[in-house]
């Protein structure tokens, strides 16, 4: 049985701004993607206990309230700790672009900003989660 | 898979089913807690549908657990259908055994109710809660879906609106003349309530002789044939019993299923439904039908891993041509339906699959 | 041949004419929208607004309908309020930051708090962290409110406070620290949001579930009606729903259908609809497509006086009017050559000041990025100023009446909030419809679609689908101060060591056997405020009685 690409779609932080993590979940849905959605106010150690029990291939991080270089990091620590690191993990959501660097060196694959078309994110999962 | 095999058969398997929005998932949130404050570890499986255009899911019942995801003694795994026919019950019974095998003593499963395949998954449940709430409509949604057999535990959930006790005391009297119909007119071939009330209506009378109503209403394997006629409305129902009513013997509390009312939003009457369930279970051991019941878990399973193959087999290319040949032939009226399928069957099963 | 008759002629004729043109001169798309998706027709005329009557459906401003503005001369009296809502990271940094607004003349504060605040907790609980002094201010106890209000007589100025799930504790801290400077409450003057319905279907500041909430919400237009009677007890906010991706007409329908079940809560708890009515108040978006915008307000109006006249039977006039704030869309802005976002905000102001809005807050150009920075800040105000004072539109009163396609619009608008309201009401009412999802899975599938649209570029975001340029990444954002939380954490430690604890304990008890009960809950929330109980450990309380809300997703 050919299996699917499963993402975790989870808002670690306070902000209830889920506009963006809703669409893009449908999106992966439309492309035929299982997706997970666990919703808002996550902790990081919830996100990766619920990463590792699902099985997901990639973690899709969305934060609005600026504290996502305190949270993205713990994601992919976390991870690391429990020896997951190979999921693939990404962000959006309002983050400056200045942060992207910090962000990528803490084990972030890619930053979608604000304005990124949910194409430009499906074709980044494909591509390199086939890789793997 | 193989690994596991034989470890297994420690875990209570609970099946919660019962239409969309029900509150399945908030439901099982609050088992979960009730079950850890006993001090036993839970697995929970949820299923919800893919859709059949692209195969892709979103899968949303974990959002109602997630505060117990950092509990080391829960673990919550969410699958989709994904489309195609059995994949579903395989996927959901492999997932279980793994559960069962890691040493969790309560694993819940949570399917929509509806749909044959939901209700087949829901078969290798221990204990069967079958969930429903006021303000679906007219008639109790579960008999509608005709899974009204397959319940152990039947809950009215979402007590806090207007309307359950009505759904309770339709319930009941559904339940009444299930188990009335049951003590009177039982032929043992034919397991479904559905089967029941046809092979009833075929005898005209509540009185016995009923073997002769269809036994084996599965005919093979992989060939699920039509389900009995049709199933009987409540209303039916209600007027069969009335005009037979000097023949029949009213079923008693004893034999009925409980019915529970819940509010899963703030966990009231979940206490009583973690009762209920350990009653249940406790029940099926004291009459030594635990065993009885996961082996019918296990045939049923056995049964429909043969199944998959066979349609695996006609997925290939041999088979498929095989096929669409004998699809032809009928459709040009050179072979009968019963012929063309018999010879496709032998086909498939002679050659096997390796 | 009757004047309609004629003016159905000539407009068929010029129909057919365009009709014979277009083969050699095409139009630029096959279908025209508005920014809401809506058809919009080639020509408008006076046919499109046939059998509607202008007494009955427009009238005058300050008469009811109300279509034309809730004064009888509008800005002719006074421009809108220019109210831009600001908050930073603790108490002391946001008490020096307010005393400056009020030195150059501000009467009313407007006070923006962090994540952990909205939610109630303290800012060390778990979730807190990285969180504390981002988007607004940390207020752990009264002690922080004394800070943020110390210098400011509360008995001068008034305060709007973006505050929903705890609204009750952050309105009794305020009572706690004006009754410390001898301001007796009837003598406070100001808001709460404390519109609870918006958070569960867009915002996300949600704690407890509908029904505890909703009492929590009555218990406050009660005891205001009695304790603070120049309180605004609600703002009905549509702004966040049309942020989550709704569109205009589903603005103004949910917005609308929240007001219904504050009001029949209320009522059904016994109040009298015109003792609380008249200080409801509205918040509405402001977008780019300024004729539906207008549209949008002006409808609003119409249907919401008719609402309360008619289904509640107020009889107060001052229950019939749509009062509202205007903030300009946050998800309109591009992070994309933000200088552009200037443009998009000011044709926004336009709009909402057209619309005859009665207090205005303009975004900055860098929202999409992060907070804004002072010089944002100060473009974005002076926007409205140049609106106010150079464009002319403040002059007369609803300026845009009588356009055959402001009107026709206006009119669509109405008719489809009320298809929406009257699907509400079939549902059993606004929190029911909630509850089962229906009107997050509307505003999903519009923002959806409206994404989809942008991607497909049949929908055009200048400078992010079309005119793109290659750009350096921005400077000078603004940024938070990292330590701010460490150093609300310590202050929390300082006070539970330094308060009578008993007395914390023994007003939480109090509180907690009132949750249970049905007493109006904010006398023992004031008690708890002030022994100083946190607000964490209040909302602890009350979460362990009410439980908390979780939201049920569906796509
Ligand atoms: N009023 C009420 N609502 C409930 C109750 N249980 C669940 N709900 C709500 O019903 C909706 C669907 O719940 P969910 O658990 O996702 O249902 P599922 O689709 O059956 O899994 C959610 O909005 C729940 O908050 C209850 O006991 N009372
Ligand atoms: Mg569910």
């Amino acid at each position: 049985m050919d299996r699917k690409i499963r993402v975790l779609v989870a808002k670690p932080g306070l902000d209830g701004h889920d506009r963006g993590a809703k669409v893009i979940a449908r999106a992966l849905r439309d492309d035929g993607m299982e997706v997970i959605y666990t919703g808002l106010r996550q902790t990081p150690e919830q996100i990766v206990q619920a990463a590792i029990q699902e099985d997901v291939d990639v973690v899709a991080l969305s934060i609005l309230s600026g504290a996502h270089n305190h949270l993205f990091p713990r994601v992919t620590e976390l991870l690391k700790e429990k020896g997951a690191e190979d999921v693939l993990v990404i962000g959006g959501g309002v983050i400056p672009e200045a942060d992207y660097g910090f962000l990528m060196s803490k084990g972030i694959a890619a930053v979608f900003g604000p304005g990124t078309p949910t194409k430009a994110t499906i074709d980044f999962i494909r591509e390199h989660v086939r890789q793997k | 898979m193989r690994a596991l095999r034989g470890r297994g058969g420690r875990a209570h398997l609970i099946g919660v089913t019962g239409p969309p929005g029900s509150g399945k998932s908030t439901l099982c949130d609050k088992l979960i807690a009730a079950l850890r404050k006993r001090g036993a570890r839970v697995g929970v499986l949820a299923v919800d549908p893919s859709s059949p255009f692209t195969g892709g899911a979103i899968l949303g019942d974990r959002l109602r657990m997630q505060s117990h995801a950092t509990d080391e003694g829960v673990f919550i795994r969410s699958l989709a259908s994904r489309g195609r026919l059995g994949g579903l019950s395989r996927a959901t019974q492999a997932a279980a055994r793994a559960l069962d095998a890691a040493g969790y003593d309560f694993v819940l499963i949570e399917t929509v109710g509806v749909g044959q395949s939901e209700v087949d998954i829901v078969k290798i449940a221990d204990t069967v809660v079958l969930v429903s709430v006021p303000g679906l409509g007219d008639d109790i949604q579960v008999i509608k879906a005709g899974v009204m057999e397959i319940g152990d535990v039947f809950v009215v959930n979402k007590a806090d609106r207007d309307g359950a006790d009505r759904v309770v005391r339709e319930l009941r009297s559904m339940l009444e003349m299930a188990a009335t119909l049951r003590r009177n007119a039982v032929p043992a071939s034919v397991d479904t309530l559905a089967g029941r009330t046809s092979a009833l209506s075929a005898g005209k009378s509540g009185a016995a002789g009923f073997g002769a109503a269809k036994p084996g209403a599965v005919s093979g394997p992989g060939m699920t044939a039509p389900r009995p006629a049709r199933e009987w409305s409540a209303e039916e129902l209600a007027h069969h019993l009335t005009e037979n009513a000097n023949s029949v013997t009213v079923a008693n509390d004893a034999e009925l299923p409980p019915i529970l009312k819940t509010v899963a939003e703030t966990g009231e009457g979940v206490e009583e439904l973690v009762e209920a369930v350990l009653a249940h279970r406790a029940g099926l051991a004291a009459a030594g039908l635990l065993e009885a019941r996961r082996l019918e878990g296990i045939r049923a399973e056995m049964r429909s891993l043969i199944a998959f193959r066979l349609l695996d087999a006609l997925e290939g290319g041999e088979g498929r041509a095989r096929e669409d040949a004998l699809a032809k032939a009928v459709l040009a009226g050179e072979e009968d339906v019963y012929g063309a399928a018999e010879a496709l069957f032998a086909a498939l099963s002679k050659g096997g699959r390796t | 041949m009757s004047d309609s008759d004629k003016l159905k002629d000539a407009v068929g004729r010029y129909e057919a004419g365009v009709e014979k043109s277009l083969a050699k001169f095409p139009e630029r798309k096959a279908e025209f929208v508005t920014g809401s998706g809506a058809p919009v027709k080639r020509l408008y005329t006076p046919l499109d607004l046939e059998g509607r009557d202008y007494l009955a459906d427009q009238g005058f401003p300050g008469e009811y309908p109300f279509t034309r503005g809730v004064q009888n001369t509008m800005y002719r009296g006074r421009f809108w309020t220019m109210r831009q809502y600001a908050g930073f990271s603790n108490a002391e940094e946001s008490n020096k930051r307010y005393k400056f607004l009020l030195e150059q003349g501000t009467t009313g504060l407007s006070i923006a708090f962090d994540l952990p605040t909205q939610i109630g907790y303290d800012s060390d609980h778990p979730l807190s962290q990285g969180e504390v002094g981002k988007v607004g201010v940390a207020i752990d106890s009264l002690a922080d409110m004394e800070i943020l209000f110390d210098g400011i007589p509360l008995d001068k100025v008034s305060t709007s406070m973006t505050i929903n799930a705890p609204a009750s504790v952050l309105l009794a801290m305020y009572i706690a620290v004006a009754e410390k400077q001898g301001v007796s409450p009837d003598k406070l003057n100001g808001t709460i949001q404390n519109d609870i319905l918006k958070e569960y279907v867009a915002r996300g500041t949600y704690i407890f579930p509908p029904g505890p909430s909703m009492r929590l919400i009555t218990n406050i237009f009660e005891y205001c009606s009695k304790e603070v009677p120049n309180w605004n007890t609600i703002s009905i906010s549509g702004y966040h729903i049309r942020e989550a991706g709704s569109t205009a007409s589903q603005e103004v329908a949910f917005t609308l259908a929240d007001g219904i079940a504050y009001v029949e809560a209320a009522v059904k708890a016994g109040l009298d609809v015109d003792d609380f009515a008249p200080r409801l108040s509205f918040f509405f978006n402001a977008h780019n497509d300024l004729f539906e915008e207008v549209a949008k307000y002006r409808a609003a109006r119409r249907v919401w006086a008719r609402i309360m006249r008619e289904r509640f039977g107020a009889k107060n006039p001052k229950s019939w009017m749509l009062r509202f704030h205007t903030q300009t869309g946050g998800s309109t802005l591009t992070a994309q050559q933000p200088d552009n976002n200037i443009v998009r905000v000011a044709i926004q102001t336009l709009a909402a000041v057209l619309g005859g809005t009665q207090s205005l807050h303009t975004n900055s150009k860098d929202e999409a990025l992060a907070l804004p920075t002072e010089d944002s800040v100060r473009i974005a105000l002076r926007t409205q100023q140049i609106v106010a004072y150079e464009s002319g539109v403040a002059e007369t009163v609803d300026p845009l009446a009588g356009s055959y396609y402001v009107e026709s619009l206006t009119n669509r608008v109405e008719a489809e909030a009320l298809a929406y309201l009257a699907r509400i009401d079939e549902l059993g009412g606004a929190i029911k419809a909630i509850e089962q999802g229906y009107i997050q899975q509307e505003i999903q599938d519009s923002a959806y679609r409206y994404q989809m649209d942008v991607e497909k570029g049949e929908r055009v975001v200048v400078g992010l689908n079309k005119f793109q340029i290659k750009e350096k990444a921005p400077e000078g954002l603004l940024r938070v101060d990292p330590s701010v939380g460490e150093r609300q954490c310590e202050k929390l430690k300082a006070l539970r060591a330094k308060r009578d604890n008993a007395k914390v304990q023994a007003s939480l008890a109090a509180l907690k056997t009132a949750a249970e009960g049905d007493a109006n809950l904010m006398p023992p929330i004031l008690e708890a405020v002030r022994a100083y109980a946190t607000l964490g450990e209040i909302c602890d309380v009350m979460r362990g009685v009410f439980g908390e809300y979780k939201p049920s997703v569906m796509f």
